[in-house]
């Protein structure tokens, strides 16, 4: 009998405001440690928080992109525990009236279908610093710059059933909060940490005991960590044990995962209302105004790159769904050699980038450069292959694609009586060859055409345009068959 | 020259009698002489006070002085302090320095005030006697054997003792009426939200107001003009025009209507309290008053409550005093669990480990809807008791303590005893009214306080029913004997 698995996810996003939500440090990630915490920060005693208006600003416009309800009031609470990274011994958060209601997400899969996954709730609240635990002999250090940074938390329903859904929606929650620049989508930094509820039934039967895996920080990590806790889950319940409540950990690079702590050994973190905050009323006219500044989100962009640019529906996802392979892919399309530029950006650009893991807004190759190389392509003047030469010189050396193709004479030949002449040469210089090739039978004479492509090539220096040499090859060998 | 008031000061700075430096000299002296015995203060500052006078003498002579330039005052030791010690009189806090001042701080500084010293105060502003201080227990200058209240008992003792001609003090249940009450002196708490609590160390941040403590209501009200402010970084500090405190001073009473809560003179009330406080209001209606009974059902709800919401706020509020960044830390911690339970349990005392506890207790799973949120329910109803009496009288009137100054360690044994000190005073504060308290007779030779209400941000005129009363009588320049 089959196991279902039901997965719901709890995500993490650092919003990209300026300063903190309650005071006025500012939130760049990699400074020295504590050179951003101020006396908000660290807690020191009398300190108040204010809270920053673009975090509201930020968490409506994410709850206007999902769909979402605006909650017009809404109220800070105190979740309480202590933990050194934790400067006040409470975080700040949103309880009983988060800033957006319930909404949803549309996410698409591998199989041509798509899934509409429901999202609870998205409330603000404030990161922790963090907590450093080596290299300090046996003690621990605390870094109090991320404390206070803003963060909305995006509580999905349990409407995911594998980890391919749950990746994709992940993913989509990527698209959007970058689309909408309200945060920098930077994994690696900790800027969208996710955590994953996980429970496994019977078909039909109640939901199963859950566990939650937390802290994923890349679409990977948390692909691997639902296999492997489905995967225990599943093997836990058929060797007849149970699946107790626990908080678990991950680890990317042992691929394993550890228990954290039991539902018995967790917080009463006693939540009540931050009595140093007032709701904060958002009127109707602020929600119209955040709505109007809303840009395009990835959904309609990838629906106008198909329409404009006649990309297909997976090209057009994947380049909507980064606002600056968007920007790119925009800056250097030009009519008719959209699907050109495409494949190049998703291909070879996408390849080196990787290669020199840095991302699009630091690609060495302009829209501009890319539009001159493309150009070439399309009009015949050099082939595929002459192409990612240039392009390589271009990443490498910069200036453009005609000033290459000139200075290293990489023009393809594609005068047909000049191609013809060379044909004759080259055939007139294999007699024998020749004849083998008139001699043989039918089926093989194709895979013999080969032996005279070479010195064709050769003898125009790679130039010769591969196709037109083909067809008038094929035309002077067959005329022999006569 | 101590015995003159903030205005005599005032007038005396400008006529030349003397300069700030030396008025600021002879309050320092009388500190050095007394405070041995009155325990008034926690850190005296002679040369960053005589530092301010200079600059304030220098001030007055350029012309450019503000009201209050040259007084010197009095802050207590909650309020941050830039380069002053700031403990809150607990041992938590022996070695801190903040490195801002509190917005009242602030404020006060660019009047023109001198800044004494700070005053001692029950341990983070928990108490009704001054007795949990780290620091020991300021005396009543009026009977040494007894209490000057609580929790802001240094300044309440510094004032009637004239070590300070006035200071500073915070409110959460009755922290200023209490020991002005006590100590025979006219103690403001203003509305919550009027004063900024911005680097006032928090006990219960709904409840906490900061305020003064004077000799007579005219001095309360030029400093408390001074005082406050319109803070941003106070989110639950008020925008509401802030009024000019001595407007209505000199208006007349007549036709004022004085709301008289027949809860406030039950069982537990003194008699001689009671005669002191009934005489009072006797007066106010021979000054033209009208005086109407109310009624506010839920008075007897409001000390439960509030020993559900403060200890549940300072629960969370006291968190951060953890070991870890500043304040207190225990030796050699073994662990992270350690280092918090030594320094916690070093750091703080008895008093304040209740209230943590008790606040604890009451927002924990499974009990927050029976304490906390019907806590909070039952601060609602008690609200609008106060809304209803409002709208049919303009203020109201009662005593403000049940009794006069107790004994040291009299109650101490008896927390429950000790808490209902402040029956008159907190339901007004679970409300966030404006309240004074002034004295108004006195019970077996000491003083008592009469407590008198006002509307939201109606400060002005609660200084205007204590200054009418305070110019028909002098309860509120008697002083204790052997101040010379």
């Amino acid at each position: 009998m089959s196991w279902e698995t039901v997965i719901g996810l709890e995500v993490h996003v650092q919003l990209a405001t300026q300063s903190k939500i309650f005071s006025g440090s500012s939130t760049a990630f990699g400074a020295e440690p504590n050179t951003q915490a101020s006396a908000v920060d660290l807690a020191l005693p009398g300190t108040l928080p204010v809270p920053n208006a673009k975090a509201f600003e930020y968490a409506v416009m994410f709850g206007l992109a999902v769909h979402a309800e605006i909650g017009t009031t809404s109220h800070f609470e105190r979740k309480n525990y202590f933990y050194p990274d934790l400067p006040k011994g409470y975080q700040t958060t949103q309880l009983e009236q988060p800033i957006v209601g319930p909404g949803y997400v549309d996410i698409n899969l591998s199989n041509g279908t798509s899934k509409r996954i429901r999202i609870h709730h998205a409330h603000l609240e404030e990161d922790a610093g963090k907590s450093l635990h080596e290299d300090f002999h046996g003690m621990s250090g605390i870094d109090l710059n991320r404390a206070g940074t803003p963060l909305i938390e995006i509580v999905s329903e349990p409407d995911m059933s594998s980890a391919e859904e749950a990746v994709a929606f992940a993913k989509q929650l990527h698209a959007i909060v970058t689309s909408l620049g309200i945060c920098d989508g930077e994994m690696a930094q900790g800027s969208m940490r996710f955590d994953v509820n996980i429970s496994v039934r019977r078909p039909g039967e109640p939901l199963g005991t859950r566990t939650e895996t937390k802290n994923l920080n890349s679409f990977r990590f948390m692909e691997e960590a639902i296999k492997l806790e489905v995967e225990r889950q599943i093997d836990v319940l058929e060797d007849g044990g149970k699946i107790i409540q626990e908080t678990r950990l991950y680890n990317g690079d042992t691929k394993k995962a550890r228990a954290m702590r039991s539902k018995e050994e967790a917080n009463d973190y006693r939540y009540f209302p931050c009595p140093d905050l007032l709701p904060v009323i958002l009127d109707e006219s602020f929600v119209a105004r955040v709505r109007q500044n809303i840009p395009e989100l990835p959904d309609q962009r990838a629906a106008r790159f198909v329409n404009d640019y006649q990309l297909s529906d997976y090209d057009a996802g994947i380049l909507a769904a980064d606002r600056h392979l968007s920007a790119y892919f925009e800056a250097a399309a030009t009519k008719g050699q959209a699907k050109l530029c495409a494949n190049w950006i998703m291909g070879d650009i996408a390849a080196s980038l990787n290669t020199h893991d840095i991302t699009i807004q630091a690609c060495p190759v302009s829209p501009a450069q890319l539009a001159g190389l493309v150009a070439r392509i399309a009009d015949d003047t050099i082939s595929n292959k002459q192409a990612k030469q240039v392009f390589e010189l271009l990443w490498s050396e910069g200036g453009n694609a005609d000033d290459i193709i000139e200075k290293h004479g990489m023009k393809q030949v594609s005068d047909t009586a000049a191609l013809a002449q060379i044909v004759e040469q080259v055939l007139a210089s294999k007699p024998q060859e020749v004849a083998n090739y008139v001699a043989a039978e039918e089926s093989k004479r194709k895979k013999m055409m080969g032996a005279f492509m070479g010195p064709i090539m050769q003898a125009t220096k790679g130039q010769a345009n591969p196709g037109m040499v083909n067809q008038i090859l094929a035309q002077k060998l067959n005329a022999l068959l006569k | 020259m101590h015995q003159l008031t903030v205005a005599q000061i005032a007038q005396g700075l400008r006529e030349k009698q003397f300069s700030s430096v030396e008025i600021t000299q002879h309050y320092l002296n009388r500190i050095a002489a007394k405070d041995d015995t009155l325990r008034a203060f926690i850190t005296v500052c002679p040369e960053r006070a005589l530092a301010q006078a200079a600059a304030a003498d220098a001030r007055l002579a350029s012309g450019n002085a503000a009201p209050l330039t040259g007084i010197p005052i009095a802050h207590k030791d909650i309020f941050c302090t830039k380069g002053v010690k700031t403990t809150c009189a607990s041992k938590m806090l022996d070695n801190f320095i903040a490195p801002y001042d509190a917005t009242v701080v602030e404020n006060l500084d660019r009047a023109g005030t001198v800044m004494l010293g700070k005053t001692n105060m029950d341990e983070f502003a928990m108490g009704s006697s001054n007795e949990t201080s780290f620091y020991g227990t300021p005396r009543n200058p009026w009977d040494l054997d007894r209490v000057a209240g609580g929790s802001s008992g240094g300044s309440a003792a510094a004032v009637a003792a004239q070590l300070a001609p006035i200071a500073s003090g915070t409110d959460t249940g009755g922290s200023i009426r209490q020991p002005a009450s006590l100590c025979g002196l006219s103690g403001i708490k203003p509305t919550y939200g009027r004063v900024s609590r911005w680097g006032m160390i928090a006990f219960a941040s709904s409840l906490d107001q900061a305020g003064v403590i004077a000799r007579n209501a005219e001095d309360a009200a030029l400093m408390l003009q001074d005082m406050a402010s319109h803070d941003l970084k106070d989110s639950t500090n008020s925008d509401h025009p802030i009024d000019d405190f001595s407007a209505k001073l000199n208006q007349s009473l007549q036709g004022v209507r004085i709301g008289i809560p027949k809860q406030y003179f039950g069982t537990g009330l003194d008699s001689q309290t009671g005669d002191a406080v009934h005489g009072a209001l006797e007066q106010y209606r021979a000054m033209g008053a009208e005086l109407i009974e109310i009624d506010l059902p839920h008075t007897d709800l409001a000390v439960p409550a509030y020993y559900v919401i403060a200890p549940a706020e300072a629960s969370a509020n006291l968190s951060r005093f953890d070991g870890v960044r500043y304040g207190h830390r225990c030796d050699n911690p073994s662990d992270l669990m350690d280092l918090y339970m030594r320094s916690r349990a070093e750091g703080f005392g008895d008093e304040v480990k209740r209230r943590i506890m008790v606040g604890t207790y009451a927002l924990s799973a499974g009990y927050y809807d029976a304490y906390f949120r019907k806590a909070q329910q039952v601060r609602r109803l008690i609200s609008q008791d106060f809304q209803h009496a409002f709208s049919t009288v303009d203020f109201i009137a009662g005593p403000t303590c049940p009794q006069p100054a107790f004994k040291l360690g009299e109650k101490t044994s008896d927390p429950v005893a000790m808490y209902l000190e402040d029956i008159y005073t907190i339901p007004v504060s679970l409300a966030g009214l404006p309240a004074m308290s002034i004295p108004c007779g006195s019970s077996h030779g000491l003083p008592v306080g009469l407590q008198l209400i006002g509307r939201h941000f109606d400060e002005a005129g609660v200084l205007q029913l204590a200054h009418q009363y305070q110019l028909a009588t002098d309860w509120h320049s008697r002083t204790p004997a052997g101040l010379e």
